[in-house]
C-alpha cells in the first residue's frame, strides 16, 4: 500500500484518535499529541508504526491527536486513514486474519 | 436456552460506545454498520468493529453485527471484515426473500473457508422491514440452518405500508404476528423492533408487555436505559416461579417412579405445561432469582 495523498480518519471525541496521514520520504515520522503521552506515548507510536508497516507502508508523515483511544481503535483509525490515503476501497482482509 | 430479551444497538463508528458496550446488562450487543453510520464513514466503522471484535472481550454477551445490504459493495466488504473474526452473528437488514438469505449464506461460507473457520460456525439473523419481507417471513425463517432468529424492523415497514407508528401498534400487529409465526415454525427466535422514544419509559413498558404476550423473545434497543424495564417485564413473578418449580419437581418425581402419568394438585402435567414451566425457570435464572432463592 502506498500513501498517495493526505487523508484523515477518526475524531476528537473521547476514546477516539484522529489520524492524519501524508506522503513522506524519510521513513515513518509521527507527531503525537496525547493526554497520556508520558505514560503511553511510546506504545502509541509503536502501535501506529507497526500497523503502517503491516500494511507495507515504509514512508509516511503521521499526525495523531489521541483522546484516550484503545489499541483496537488506534489500529482501526490508522488502517482507515491508510486506505483512504492510498485510494484503496477493497481491503485485503485475509492478510490480517487473527 | 439463550436469552435474547435485549439486543443493544451500538453505532459502529463510535469507539467510546464500543468500548463501554459490555458494561451494560443487555443480553446481546449488536454493532451497527448500517443506518447509524454515514456513507462517508462506512470504511471507518468496518475497521473499528473488526478490530474491536478481534480485541475486546465481552463476557457473557452474544455479539451481532448489522451489515449493509448485500446488493451493495459495502455489504460484501462488511461480511469479509466481520465473518473473518469468527466472533459475531451476521444480522442481514431489509431481507425480502429466502434468496437473500441464501446469497448471504453463500458469501459467508466462502469467507469461512478462506479464513480457515469451521464451516457453518457463523450465525445469521434476518430482519424484515417491508411488506414483501413480512409476506415471505416463513420462507426467510426456514431458508438456512444458520439462522438464529428473525426480527421485524418497524420504521421501514410502516413507511412501506403508507402509515406510521401509533402508541397501540395496531399497524404492526399483522407484521409482528407473521414474523413470530415464521420464527416458531422454523424453531428460531423472534425479535421485536426498537422503541424509538427513549424518554418514554411508560410507552416502552406498554409495548414490551404487548410483544411478550404475543410471544416474542425480546426487543432490539437503542439506549442502555431501555434494558432494565424490558428485563423487568420478562422476569417471571414469584408465583410463576414457585408454580414452575413444583411442576418440574413433579416431573422429576414421576421419572424416578418410572411413571408416565404426571399430576400436580390433581391436574395433569403435559408437555406444553412442562415447556412453559422450564421457560419461566430459564427467565428467572437469567434474572438471578433462582440463585437468590437458593441462597435464602
Amino acid at each position: 500500500m502506498q500513501i498517495k495523498e493526505t487523508a484523515i480518519a477518526g475524531t476528537l471525541e473521547s476514546s477516539d484518535i484522529m489520524i492524519t496521514l501524508e506522503p513522506g520520504s524519510d521513513g515513518i515520522e509521527i507527531d503525537l499529541q496525547s493526554a497520556v503521552e508520558k505514560q503511553f506515548g511510546r506504545e502509541i507510536r509503536a502501535l501506529i508504526r507497526e500497523t503502517l508497516t503491516g500494511l507495507g507502508i515504509a514512508a509516511a508523515r503521521v499526525t495523531a491527536i489521541d483522546k484516550g483511544a484503545l489499541d483496537c481503535a488506534i489500529r482501526a483509525r490508522v488502517k482507515t486513514a491508510a486506505c483512504r490515503a492510498a485510494g484503496e476501497t477493497v481491503f485485503p482482509w485475509g492478510a490480517v486474519k487473527k | 436456552m439463550k436469552l435474547r430479551r435485549t439486543m443493544l444497538y451500538v453505532p459502529g463508528n463510535n469507539p467510546g460506545m464500543i468500548k463501554d458496550a459490555g458494561v451494560y446488562p443487555a443480553d446481546c450487543i449488536m454493532f451497527d454498520l448500517e443506518d447509524s453510520v454515514s456513507l462517508a464513514e462506512k470504511d471507518a466503522a468496518r475497521f473499528l468493529v473488526h478490530e474491536a471484535l478481534c480485541t475486546i472481550d465481552y463476557p457473557g454477551k452474544e455479539l451481532l453485527v448489522r451489515i449493509n445490504a448485500l446488493d451493495t459493495e459495502m455489504g460484501r466488504e462488511d461480511l469479509e471484515a466481520i465473518v473473518r473474526t469468527g466472533r459475531a452473528t451476521i444480522r442481514l437488514p431489509k431481507t425480502e426473500s429466502a434468496q437473500d438469505i441464501l446469497d448471504c449464506e453463500k458469501e459467508i461460507a466462502r469467507i469461512e473457508k478462506d479464513a480457515g473457520l469451521v464451516p457453518g460456525s457463523t450465525g445469521m439473523m434476518a430482519a424484515v422491514e417491508s411488506a414483501k419481507g413480512v409476506l415471505n417471513a416463513k420462507e426467510i425463517a426456514c431458508a438456512s440452518t444458520r439462522l438464529i432468529g428473525i426480527a421485524i424492523g418497524a420504521e421501514d415497514y410502516v413507511t412501506d405500508l403508507k402509515t406510521n407508528r401509533s402508541p397501540e401498534g395496531i399497524e404492526l400487529l399483522f407484521g409482528r404476528s407473521m414474523v413470530l409465526l415464521a420464527a416458531r415454525s422454523a424453531g428460531i427466535d423472534a425479535i421485536d423492533t426498537v422503541y424509538s422514544d427513549i424518554d418514554n419509559e411508560e410507552g416502552l413498558r406498554k409495548e414490551t408487555t404487548l410483544i411478550k404476550q404475543l410471544g416474542f423473545d425480546g426487543k432490539s434497543i437503542i439506549n442502555p436505559r431501555q434494558i432494565q424495564p424490558i428485563h423487568e417485564i420478562y422476569t417471571p413473578t414469584e408465583k410463576e416461579i414457585s408454580k414452575s418449580l413444583l411442576i418440574i419437581e413433579a416431573i422429576e418425581e414421576a421419572k424416578k417412579r418410572g411413571s408416565g402419568v404426571i399430576a400436580l394438585n390433581g391436574k395433569m402435567i403435559d408437555k406444553p405445561v412442562a415447556l412453559r414451566a422450564q421457560r419461566v425457570l430459564d427467565l428467572a435464572s437469567a434474572a438471578g432469582l433462582l440463585k437468590r432463592r437458593e441462597e435464602a
